[in-house]
């Protein structure tokens, strides 16, 4: 009888140490990227996912992972063009593990949204997207993380606004939006008529055909016009030539401001002296004194692993977006990983981390990350987390901060999200979530 | 001694047709059960959408001899114009919608078709250009098209014909597959009647055409009509099967470029051809991708493996074309007429009478 009990107690330690000493299938969360290093916005998609992957890197590298779970990822082309993101979604879905698809495309992105829907991952849209995605009750798996593109617009506004002494200053002044003729530029042309109307300044809303290297006309225009400021809302080779454009036609550049997607160091060096005294918005700042970025410099780039080939782009405006980006995606695991377990997370089990991604200034300070980017509060309706917006001013060899952490004046713009999400939902038949629906599906 | 009926049913069953049935089985009973969800979304379908407008590129560029830059545009007509039935006709069959799309592409082809009865050869080209411009100008322009989207984009609806779904992956194929299908069949009974007859006469010599009694005007326009029809059907399948969103900037003149290459490469007056071309163009340049991603991911990144793979289609198509410059089709048929040689000796041959 003894003996029997301590045969099984044998048996039963044997099979635990076996058990203990065969390679478990080790925990891994897997980030498809649909990458662009190719084409017209080679330099946007170079420096956000080299900064992506160097922050996964460094995570993988200083800490093992995110609690033990290494972290991979896999690299498809697009182009920024909508069928290779697609095709490459469809083959990268299937891999175990997948934590979040951040595109960077808007044309990507909605492609996707009801393809993530329908198999529950998050698609992060950092600083771009679908504005009315910041509604978590219709788009539960969608986030416009930091700043959607309502709330660029609005900052946008309230900047202008300060330069002349206050938003009833604005009445009667004019101001043109030069827009990239896309679905990402084209997003915000109902909210500058909105603040437009609201704030009393006359607006003008011009479009620059895709890619934009060619802009004489609009600029023509915008000096017929006498426009007081021009908002540049461009992307790629369409920044440098406006602000080259602009300096021919005579406008002063620093009565242009970019938008967030016009606001890298790639957008005002090649315009060289037309572009000194521009100044645009960012969620993140630039440069690499960050103690994050400097980890970065030491143990990715250290270790040769470092994903930039040209290392002045370092704390690029780009690179660190990236950095910031992969900030909230690890920290969204983690948080994830403190409610279900430290092991490899379902997509929505990833929504859950994401919807509870939290990070006040002094966590943002303990992540290396003060003064790179403001804090951050994302809840299970509001997807976008509140993010603050600051102003950087470029003196010809780098960008300057010239203006406190903003905010921008979201509860104006939440009853028109909340609108143009219902409507969303009514065309999709969408049953608007509440606050009871958060929980992660079996 | 063989009847009469036995016979006929032999000689109606030729290698062509054997091969073809073969196909048809395969792509209907064993690719939706053997492929996988990748294949199915990601390759076949933009290859069968992208095959069609190819289909009726060359109905109108190989057979009826006018050259057209404004594929692209017909395909965003198409993909529009069944959004907006489908919207603005609620219970609207999706089938409907789908037809009506393609007449609506049809309408917009025979207008920017009206400057082929003056224009010939690089001239017709440039002028089609225009609908290329004016067609994504429109969709931008107007809110309406795309129901007042801020962003222009359109979402498309789930599909689903008489109460059937098809939102899967293979659901999609199997729409998709059938409409091709079906639109190749009535493209080829076209091509063996009068009017396909009138459409050589017009490339081969377009006088002498006259001289026998083609109605010039109504040739020309009909292939225009024709043709735009196809391809808009297939814009329909790219936004609704394919890609399930839409904007306008994805029709841009790329994308017609892409179209006429690959009748070029597939082989122009062939339809065959249309089908070959779309795969180089569509599936080889993925497989390539994968290939190299496999093969060499580690060493290079994503961007650089991009760049060489451009060189190495560039190269292909270049040798292509030196080596066989009616196209793909063309050494397809070569080879297959080897094969035959070699299986059937030509003193061997059964007489067929």
């Amino acid at each position: 009888m003894l003996l029997s009990k301590s045969l099984r107690t044998a048996a039963l330690a044997a099979a635990l140490a076996i058990g203990a000493a065969l390679p478990v299938y080790a925990d891994e969360q897997f980030f498809p990227l649909q990458s662009y290093r190719v084409g017209p916005y080679a330099a946007g998609g170079t420096g956000f996912f080299g900064g992506f992957i160097d922050y996964l890197n460094l995570v993988n590298i200083r800490d093992g992972g995110v609690n033990g779970v290494k972290l991979t990822w896999e690299e498809g082309e697009t182009q920024y063009e909508v069928e290779r993101g697609v095709e490459v979604y469809e083959r990268l879905k299937n891999h175990p593990g997948v934590a979040a698809w951040n595109p960077l495309s808007v044309g990507i992105a909605y492609a996707m949204i009801d393809r993530i829907t329908k198999d529950k991952v998050p698609l992060i849209t950092i600083n771009h997207g679908r504005t009315d995605s910041t509604d978590g009750r219709v788009f539960p798996y969608v986030f416009p993380l930091l700043l959607n593109p309502y709330s660029e617009t609005s900052g946008i506004v309230n900047y202008i606004a300060t330069r002349e002494g206050g938003t009833d200053k604005l009445k009667g002044k004019k101001i043109v939006v030069l827009y990239h003729g896309s679905p990402y530029g084209k997003e915000t042309i109902p909210i500058y008529q909105l603040l437009a109307d609201k704030y009393g300044f006359s607006l003008e809303q011009i479009e620059v055909p895709h890619p934009g290297n060619e802009q004489q006309s609009q600029w023509l225009s915008i000096r017929r016009a006498k426009a007081d400021y021009v908002v540049l809302r461009g992307w790629g080779v369409m920044n440098p030539v406006a602000l080259k454009t602009a300096q021919k036609v005579g406008f002063p550049v620093d009565h242009i401001i970019g938008n967030v997607w016009s606001n890298s160091e790639e957008d005002v060096i090649p315009a060289g002296d037309a572009a000194k005294g521009y100044v645009a918005i960012t969620t993140q700042a630039s440069g690499a004194e960050y103690p994050v970025l400097q980890e970065i410099i030491k143990t990715v780039y250290g270790a040769g692993k470092g994903n930039l080939d040209d290392k002045k782009r370092i704390g690029s405006v780009y690179h660190n977006l990236g950095i910031v980006n992969g900030i909230l995606n690890v920290e969204a695991i983690r948080i994830a990983q403190q409610k279900f377990g430290k092991r490899t997370l379902s997509g929505d089990e990833v929504r859950w981390g994401f919807e509870h991604l939290q990070l006040d200034p002094a966590r943002v300070e303990a992540l290396g990350a003060k003064g790179l980017f403001h804090s951050i509060n994302v809840t299970w309706d509001n997807h976008e987390g509140d993010g603050r917006v600051t102003f950087q001013q470029w003196d010809g060899v780098k960008w300057k901060v010239v203006s406190d952490w903003i905010a921008p004046d979201w509860a104006s713009l939440r009853p028109t999200i909340e609108k143009s999400a219902a409507a969303y939902a009514a065309e999709h038949n969408i049953k608007i979530r509440t606050s009871d629906d958060t929980a992660v599906s079996e | 001694m063989t009847t009469p009926i036995r016979s006929a049913a032999v000689r109606w069953f030729t290698p062509n047709r054997f091969g073809l049935a073969v196909l048809l089985i395969t792509a209907y009973a064993v690719i939706p059960f053997a492929g996988s969800d990748y294949l199915l979304d990601a390759v076949l379908t933009p290859f069968l959408a992208l095959a069609l407008a190819a289909l009726g590129l060359n109905l109108l560029t190989g057979y009826a001899g006018q050259v057209s830059l404004g594929s692209a545009a017909y395909l965003a007509v198409g993909a529009y114009a069944a959004y907006n039935f489908n919207l603005r006709l609620p219970g609207l069959p999706f089938l409907a919608s789908l037809v009506a799309a393609g007449f609506v592409a049809a309408a917009v082809g025979i207008v920017f078709g009206l400057p082929s009865l003056r224009l010939r050869g690089f001239y017709l080209a440039v002028s089609t250009l225009a609908a290329q411009f004016f067609v994504q100008w429109a969709l931008t322009k107007f809110g309406w098209f795309s129901n007042n989207n801020p962003s222009g984009v359109i979402d498309a609806p789930p599909l689903a014909v008489a109460g059937l779904s098809f939102s899967g992956a293979v659901g999609r194929y199997v729409f998709s597959l059938t409409v091709v299908v079906v639109a190749t069949l009535l493209g080829t009974r076209l091509l063996r009647s009068q009017v396909g007859r009138n459409f050589m006469a017009l490339r081969d010599h377009e006088v002498a055409a006259k001289v026998i009694g083609v109605p010039l005007l109504r040739t020309k326009l009909l292939a225009f009509g024709v043709s735009s029809f196809l391809i808009g059907v297939a814009g329909v399948l790219w936004a609704f099967a394919y890609l399930r969103t839409v904007e306008p900037a994805g029709f841009n003149l790329d994308r017609s470029f892409q179209i006429l290459f690959m009748i070029i490469i597939g082989g122009l007056a062939s339809i065959r051809g249309a089908f070959l071309g779309a795969a180089f163009i569509v599936v080889f340049p993925l497989l390539l991708s994968r290939f190299g991603a496999a093969l060499l991911g580690n060493v290079f990144d994503s961007g650089v493996l991009e760049m060489s793979q451009r060189i190495v289609i560039g190269a292909l198509i270049i040798g292509l074309l030196i080596a066989e410059p009616c196209g793909l089709i063309a050494l397809v048929d070569r080879v297959a007429d080897k094969i035959r040689r070699r299986v059937f000796p030509p003193q061997s041959r059964p007489i067929h009478n």
